[in-house]
């Protein structure tokens, strides 16, 4: 079944069912996105993908609302654009995006949201942010929740969508939710079997591999030195797809690509981080 | 790496609380777990209120207990426990005192009587009581009301409460009876302008001889759910809950939807600052709720209802046990209601101090054991509600409209029934597209405040003259998510449709009256706290939008304000307004919203 709905003034047609994001984006719209990944399910809290659609009181969310026949949508508009420049904003002046995906600092900047509307005078408290000391649990994995912009992507990939084992969860409510084990246990006392997976999908860097944590608190991290080869992972027989990113001939970092239809973007600990073979010197003695 | 490995062990205080919701615990081999689908999850807001209760707080090894028995992960417990105000993780002194500080109590010094309690009791300290600012504790026209936990022991709200009577309710070993202050023993405050139709059993002893028969039921037996319907329809009736949607499409809809697991769902959560009336029909006349809801069963095929009461609401709750087991004793609920060919059961819930759980998704959400986030809709409720399955959500005071629809013989002979119905006579009452009365919570500076029973359309400045509030007092209405009223919008005719056009809203019924001299700045800074401490914090706009007008309006109180700060707080009304998920962030900005329309704040 398809169906006719007209975008900024273009009729196109689209299958029934397909979000209005992929429709908006078939016909070459670029909308912006946080929560929203291509391996999981739209969760739609960040709220920077509004559209305004004909009839609807309020703006609508691209990523989740689906087409159906007959529907006006605005993908640019004035109210649209405001909003979409408050909630990044309202990100930038709370949260530490200073190691986002480029996309989203590019939209930052492409809508001129300036965060430091927000701040205080003297006489006052500063504006309210998400700080919290970083959290170096283990030698695998940082979590830096002062980055973070609570997109529920990690809880999603260490739950039903990936791992199934829900190592992870949204804790607290209003602006103090956080991302948390049961009573904040550090992560290798709690459920976590260090799949990665919750690394794979964060946006903003909020959780990083150790290696990586430390070339960057180091000053040494440095892309453009970086390389990145696709490999299949060595461990087992499924045939995960591997993206190792070496600088220096180091491993710093362990991705999959989210669209190869064997791991979608996830893998287990092995392939994650069971990297450190790779420069190990062949024993010639024995 | 063992999936499961054991961290903590719960007490045997803690092994009792959880049987006596979960029943005795049952070998299993490696529970899996499961966020979706785990078929008890639905159990794990009881089980953490009988630990609440029982033990005082919710502890790591609860958790551990509670998540291998439901097969729900711990930090998914952990999650849904950190989100309610009144689900504590860690130790608590044996007594909490809750005292309100929104609006009515403001006014009538709540603040104050915090800050006695504090210095009095060390709120924590030696004195084993700790202290905690509430919000609206839905008991205004008795300002102001302080709620009581304590562990091990009972739960009572006191109201026209002063430090001495909270001190020594404390001293009382009678837990039933604290003290004359109870609200057992509230003044009812029940008024009607016109006839009184939903407030006439007010004063009665709620038992079933006083209500008679379940009438209006067996009328809908009688003549069959599509002549309900019907009568819905021709009755016009909308939502008292606040969106005012019209009750019979929402009815037909479960019962004309493809599945065929149905639900009903009374939302008793009734959070929003100012109102009452919930409380005040659950507690005098619970039995117009239950008789309602069978009918709903009935109509739309549901075997299941629920009514979700907010924790705060000890009372009710009791009061709705109680009624609810006379009903089945009478065989007016459970199987074959009134020999009807069905059958109809009802559960009660307790919130656990959470404003969006009223917000019918987040409510579904909290019964399944989520968190109370909201849903996005669509799909909405009628075609997928709780438990995935279509469900009827309907506010108390809507449902306590049906028997009077279905019935007007108010306490009808049986010859009398199923002749006529009320439809007719309900719409001759209201406006063009407001049917009936309205329970308006009136509450504040004012002599009389109370509930009152109202024609929809009866002009805001006879409510207020009823009341006994002055002209030049300011009101709010529509509580914290409402609107204020300009001084030459007094006369405004309290409909859907002309509050609507007066950019007002009827909301939830709360009328709350300001002293003209009071402090309208602490007020101001006061509901924009209140929308940053009830925000579920799930979407972006609401989560720090809420904290950033908070910000503003504090900022604007002590510097003033200029043309920045405004074009800001626009900003911030637009984002909220337009795209968040749901009502919570959508009106968060209202009351700021008009304060600087009508001039209060500028
Ligand atoms: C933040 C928020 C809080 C709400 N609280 C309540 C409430 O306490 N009681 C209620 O009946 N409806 C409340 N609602 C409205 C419900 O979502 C829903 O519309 C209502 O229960 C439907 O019943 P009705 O059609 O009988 O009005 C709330 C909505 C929002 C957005
Ligand atoms: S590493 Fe895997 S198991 Fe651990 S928190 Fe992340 S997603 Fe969950
Ligand atoms: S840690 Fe990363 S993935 Fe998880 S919610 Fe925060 S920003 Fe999203
Ligand atoms: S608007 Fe507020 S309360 Fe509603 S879903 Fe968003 S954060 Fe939660
Ligand atoms: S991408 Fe749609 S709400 Fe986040």
């Amino acid at each position: 079944m398809t169906a006719t709905i007209k975008i900024n003034g273009e009729e196109c047609s689209v299958s029934e069912g397909t979000t209005l994001l992929s429709a908006c984006r078939e016909q070459g719209i670029d909308i912006p996105t946080i929560c929203n990944a291509e391996n999981l399910s739209p969760v739609n809290t960040c709220r920077v993908c509004v559209v305004e659609m004909e009839g609807s009181r309020t703006l609508v969310p691209s990523c989740s609302r689906q087409a159906a026949e007959g529907m006006v949508i605005a993908t640019h508009s004035d109210r649209v654009r405001r909003s979409r420049r408050m909630v990044l904003e309202l990100l930038a002046s709370s949260v530490d995006l200073s190691r986002s995906e480029a996309d989203l600092l590019g939209w930052i900047d492409e809508y001129e949201a300036d965060s430091s509307r927000h701040s205080s005078g003297d006489n006052l408290d500063p504006p309210a942010t998400v700080a919290q000391p970083v959290k170096l649990q283990d030698s695998l994995y940082v979590r830096d929740y002062s980055r973070c912009v609570l997109c529920y992507k990690c809880v999603q990939a260490c739950g039903e969508e990936a791992q199934n084992t829900f190592a992870i969860s949204v804790a607290d409510r209003g602006f103090a939710a956080t991302i948390s084990t049961e009573f904040d246990t550090a992560l290798p006392d709690s459920a976590c079997v260090y799949c990665g997976n919750c690394i794979g999908v964060c946006p903003t860097g909020a959780l990083i591999f150790t290696t990586e944590f430390e070339l960057r608190e180091a000053g040494e991290w440095n892309e453009e030195q970086q390389k990145v080869t696709r490999t299949v992972c060595p461990y087992c027989g499924v045939g995960c797809n591997l993206e190792l990113r070496t600088q220096d001939e180091t491993i710093v970092r362990v991705t999959s690509p989210s669209d190869h239809e064997v791991s979608h973007g996830h893998l287990c600990i092995k392939g994650r981080f069971g990297t450190g073979f790779v420069k190990t010197e062949p024993d010639t003695e024995s | 790496m063992e999936l499961l490995s054991r961290t903590a062990q719960a007490t045997a205080e803690e092994l009792s609380a959880i049987a006596g919701v979960l029943g005795e615990r049952t070998e299993q081999s490696s529970p899996r777990l499961k966020r979706r689908g785990a078929s008890r999850r639905t159990l794990l807001l009881p089980v953490l209120h009988a630990l609440r209760d029982e033990v005082g707080y919710i502890s790591e090894g609860a958790v551990q207990e509670i998540s291998e028995q439901l097969e729900v992960a711990r930090a998914d417990i952990y999650g849904v426990a950190s989100f309610y105000a009144l689900l504590p993780t860690e130790p608590q002194p044996s007594t909490t005192v809750h005292v309100c500080v929104d609006m009515a109590c403001r006014f009538t010094g709540g603040q104050r009587l915090v800050d006695d309690l504090r210095e009095t009791t060390g709120d924590g300290g030696e004195g084993d009581i700790a202290i905690h600012e509430s919000p609206c504790l839905g008991q205004c026209e008795n300002a102001p009301a302080a709620y009581i936990e304590r562990t091990g022991d009972s739960r009572f709200s006191l109201t026209g409460t002063t430090t001495k009577k909270i001190l020594e309710s404390l001293k009382s070993t009678d837990a039933s009876s604290p003290d004359a202050s109870d609200a057992t023993n509230q003044p009812l405050r029940a008024y009607s302008i016109g006839e009184a139709q939903l407030l006439r059993r007010i004063g009665i002893p709620p038992k079933l001889a006083s209500y008679g028969d379940f009438y209006a039921l067996r009328a809908a037996l009688e003549n069959g759910p599509e002549w309900v319907l019907e009568n819905l329809e021709a009755s016009q009736l909308r939502g008292r809950g606040g969106a005012a949607f019209p009750t019979a499409i929402k009815w037909r809809g479960v019962a004309e939807a493809r599945e065929s697991v149905r639900y009903v769902v009374a939302n008793a959560d009734e959070s929003e600052p100012g109102t009452f009336k919930d409380r005040l029909l659950l507690e005098n006349d619970p039995f117009s709720l239950i008789e309602a809801m069978v009918i709903a069963g009935f109509v739309t095929g549901a075997q299941k209802g629920y009514i979700y009461v907010r924790d705060e609401y000890p009372l009710a709750c009791a009061r709705i046990e109680q009624a609810c087991s006379e009903a089945v004793t009478a065989g007016l609920l459970g199987n074959q209601p009134a020999g009807g060919d069905f059958s109809f059961h009802i559960e009660l819930r307790r919130g656990a101090g959470a404003y969006i759980c009223g917000e019918e998704t987040a409510l579904f959400n909290s019964i399944e054991g989520y968190r109370g986030e909201p849903r996005s809709k669509p799909p909405f409720p009628t075609e997928s509600g709780l438990f995935g399955k279509p469900t009827l959500v309907n506010n108390v005071e809507t449902f306590a409209n049906v028997p009077l629809i279905l019935n007007p013989k108010k306490t009808g002979a049986e010859e009398t029934v199923a002749q006529e119905t009320g439809a007719e006579e309900f719409i001759q009452v209201g406006t063009e597209q407001s049917k009936g009365t309205r329970l308006f919570c009136v509450s504040g500076a004012c002599e009389y405040p109370g509930t009152y029973e109202a024609p929809l359309g009866t002009p805001l400045s006879d409510l207020l003259e009823e009341a006994g509030a002055t002209e030049s007092a300011r009101v709010l209405l529509g509580g914290a998510a409402g609107a204020f009223v300009s001084q030459d919008q007094h006369d405004v005719p309290l409909s859907f449709e002309d509050t609507s056009a007066a950019s007002l809203t009827l909301g939830s019924g709360a009328v709350i009256v300001i002293d003209p001299k009071a402090d309208m700045s602490d007020l101001l800074g006061r509901i924009t706290d209140f929308f940053a401490d009830e925000s579920c914090g799930q979407c972006v706009p609401c989560r720090v939008g809420t904290v950033r007008q908070k910000e503003s309006v504090a900022r604007i109180r002590t510097n003033g304000s200029d043309p920045t700060e405004l074009a800001l707080l626009d900003d911030l009304d637009a984002v909220m307004t337009d795209a968040s998920i749901c009502g919570l962030g959508q009106t968060a900005a209202s009351a700021i919203r008009s304060a600087r329309h009508t001039k209060i704040f500028k």
